[in-house]
């Protein structure tokens, strides 16, 4: 039993999929859900501890053995991620039933739960596959029930959001499909550990590098990083408010460890760095990443839309870490998957909250309503604390290791660029802050209650984690450390 | 290299930016997914006829028979299609559920009523 879990944590929600549909009635669905979710972080967190003290789990699908079966491969590097979506799938949701019954109705629910559940499916199997063509499965999995879930919001610019995110995250899947052939064509593999010892052997070819092209610009489209970031305002501002909390945690991050992956294990630090030079098309597109869309941030008037635009800013950090192309860079780009995860699922899950009660996150309908939902707008104004970096929160760690790096290599513009994108993360939390707690509150919000328990709890869960591992940092900064060394190591 | 020796590619790229084209260009949202088919299918192509080996055959264990083509993309591509499809049905619901509330599947239009909403 012990030895299945690999790939127990993929098809445990992937059979529970169909189980949500079959069952019609709400309640009895999410607790199904909610129960799969806790067994996952379970089983992620043994994982991740097997990993931690014997080393690379290899498991081979069917007893087939790598590289001709489908392998499954757990490191530091993955184990890691599979440990961030399954804590944040238990705890979004435990948090799900009460927002969900608010914004889609009955008879969706079990459906939307079903798509829930394939899209948790999804991103497991992309993290934990070693095998080139399982990501692009995985990540088909993962991003239509993405589109599906989307679609369910409440307004109707959630179906147009939802088809545009359609299109171009089928464009990038499709160019990710590409790189992956082409690969294949050089080298007859698909298993990564496999590829990662052929390719150096053609990487001088046209071939190869238009590959790594075709991968780049695929994964970029899935990470959201700028100029490629058009669908996900939209899907964030206009998803049912638990599937943008899942999102805003998960997605962009699973698709930013495949790039990792692909940069560092699959191709190498000497033909990504060394002969592409990815690091000088990074580095200003994370630059621009950071000014532009922290500043559009600020002008938005729908608080969901502006903690999208941040999400764009805060995915510039990361890459920025990884266009360093140093060990210490590379850990706090890790590090921030892992904090950006608690600190904006912590925050959506407060907007979720609002929007139960408020019933809109429009910026001039939160007048005044931190006297009506205090502990709500405090896990708001802790979360916000923690995104703009202040020091016992985790945006600090990351933060930090991310100026480190940058002065590792005296790039001090790289480091006022990031203690100035902070200062405009200040002003963009705090117009909301302004908003709710020193307008006076309408006619409309004077008869709002505080948040229920029930999805007070998993909020203040989330925020709470971003500041316990933002005073003891030790688990998260050395299980990224280990993952750098994995990585930079060629994961072999 | 011979240039038309290398037919097979020159169709994966035509048709590849035929249907990204098509993409971009069309306001019509059916159209569109129609587009995002063919950009899909050109991958197909590409993969199938990387397969393929000259004077190769099916890959039957028989006797007499020792080229055979590479099966392995083939049974990927079937994979892909399968995802293609979904994603067509899942892109046509979309657009149909886009109908009944905006009464038009074009992209301008739409954009107009939004506009027109705030």
């Amino acid at each position: 039993m012990i030895n299945h879990l690999p790939i127990l944590q993929v098809v445990i929600p992937l059979l529970v999929a169909p189980l949500c549909v079959l069952f019609r009635s709400p309640r009895l669905v999410w607790s199904i859900a909610a129960l799969t979710c806790w067994i996952i972080l379970v089983i992620a967190g043994v994982l991740l501890h097997e990993v931690l003290s014997n080393g690379v789990i290899s498991y081979e699908i069917g007893g087939w053995a790598a590289p001709w079966g489908i392998e499954y491969r757990l490191d530091e590097a993955n184990t890691l991620v599979l440990l961030i979506v399954s804590g944040i799938a238990a705890v979004v949701t435990s948090y799900a039933r009460l927002s969900v019954e608010h914004e889609i109705a009955e008879d969706t629910i079990p459906l939307f739960y079903s798509a829930w559940m394939l899209c948790i499916t999804g991103l497991l199997g992309i993290t934990a596959t070693g095998d080139a063509f399982n990501v692009f499965v995985f990540l088909e999995i993962s991003s239509l029930s993405t589109y599906a879930m989307i679609a369910m919001g409440k307004d109707r610019r959630a179906l147009t959001a939802s088809f545009q995110y359609l299109v171009m995250g089928t464009i990038g899947a499709t160019f990710i499909l590409i790189g992956i052939g082409l690969m294949y064509m050089m080298t007859g593999t698909l298993n990564m550990a496999d590829l990662a010892q052929r390719l150096p052997a053609v990487s001088d070819t046209r071939t190869i590098r238009a590959a790594a092209a075709f991968l780049t610009v695929g994964l970029s489209l899935k990470i959201a990083l700028l100029p490629l970031h058009l669908w996900l305002p939209n899907a964030y501002a206009y998803a049912p408010s638990a599937a943008t909390a899942l999102l805003a945690a998960t997605a962009t991050k699973v698709a930013l460890y495949v790039a990792l992956r692909f940069m560092f294990t699959v191709q190498g630090v000497d033909f990504t760095f060394g002969q592409m030079r990815l690091d000088l098309i990074l580095l200003p597109l994370s630059v621009v990443a950071l000014l532009a869309m922290s500043m559009v941030a600020i002008f938005q008037t729908n608080v969901k839309r502006l903690l999208a635009y941040s999400s764009v800013a805060q995915i510039g950090y990361m890459t920025l870490g990884i266009s360093m192309a140093s060990a210490t860079g590379l850990t706090g780009s890790i590090l921030h998957i892992f904090n950006h995860a608690l600190m904006k699922g912590g925050l959506f899950l407060a907007l979720g909250a609002i929007m139960y009660r408020v019933g809109s996150v429009e910026l001039d309908k939160l007048a005044g309503i931190a006297k009506r939902m205090p502990w709500t707008m405090a896990a708001f104004v802790a979360g916000g604390l923690s995104l703009i970096g202040v020091p016992t929160s985790v945006g600090f760690i990351s933060k930090w290791y991310l100026i480190l790096a940058a002065l590792e290599k005296g790039w001090w513009p790289v480091v006022m660029l990031i203690v100035f994108t902070s200062l405009l993360a200040v002003i963009y939390i705090w117009r909301v802050i302004e908003v709710a707690y020193f307008h006076a509150a309408t006619d409309e919000n004077s008869g709002i209650k505080e948040a229920p328990l029930s999805l007070l709890l998993p909020t203040w869960l989330l925020i709470g984690a971003s500041y316990y591992f933002g005073i003891d940092s030790s688990l998260s900064t050395s299980t990224a450390k280990l993952a750098v060394l994995r990585l930079w190591g060629g994961g072999l | 290299m011979d240039l038309l020796g290398l037919y097979n590619y020159w169709i994966v790229i035509l048709l590849m930016m035929a249907g990204f084209y098509i993409v971009i260009s069309c306001g019509n949202l059916v159209k569109k997914i129609i587009g995002l088919n063919i950009f899909q299918t050109s991958v197909f192509i590409l993969f199938i006829s990387m397969g393929k080996v000259s004077g190769g055959t099916a890959p039957i264990l028989a006797e007499g028979i020792t080229r055979f083509s590479n099966p392995l993309p083939h049974v990927l591509i079937l994979t892909a299609i399968v995802v293609g499809v979904a994603t067509t049905s899942l892109g046509l619901a979309i657009v149909v559920r886009i109908h009944e509330t905006y009464n038009t599947v074009n992209e301008d239009e739409i954009h107009q009523q939004d506009e027109d909403a705030e």
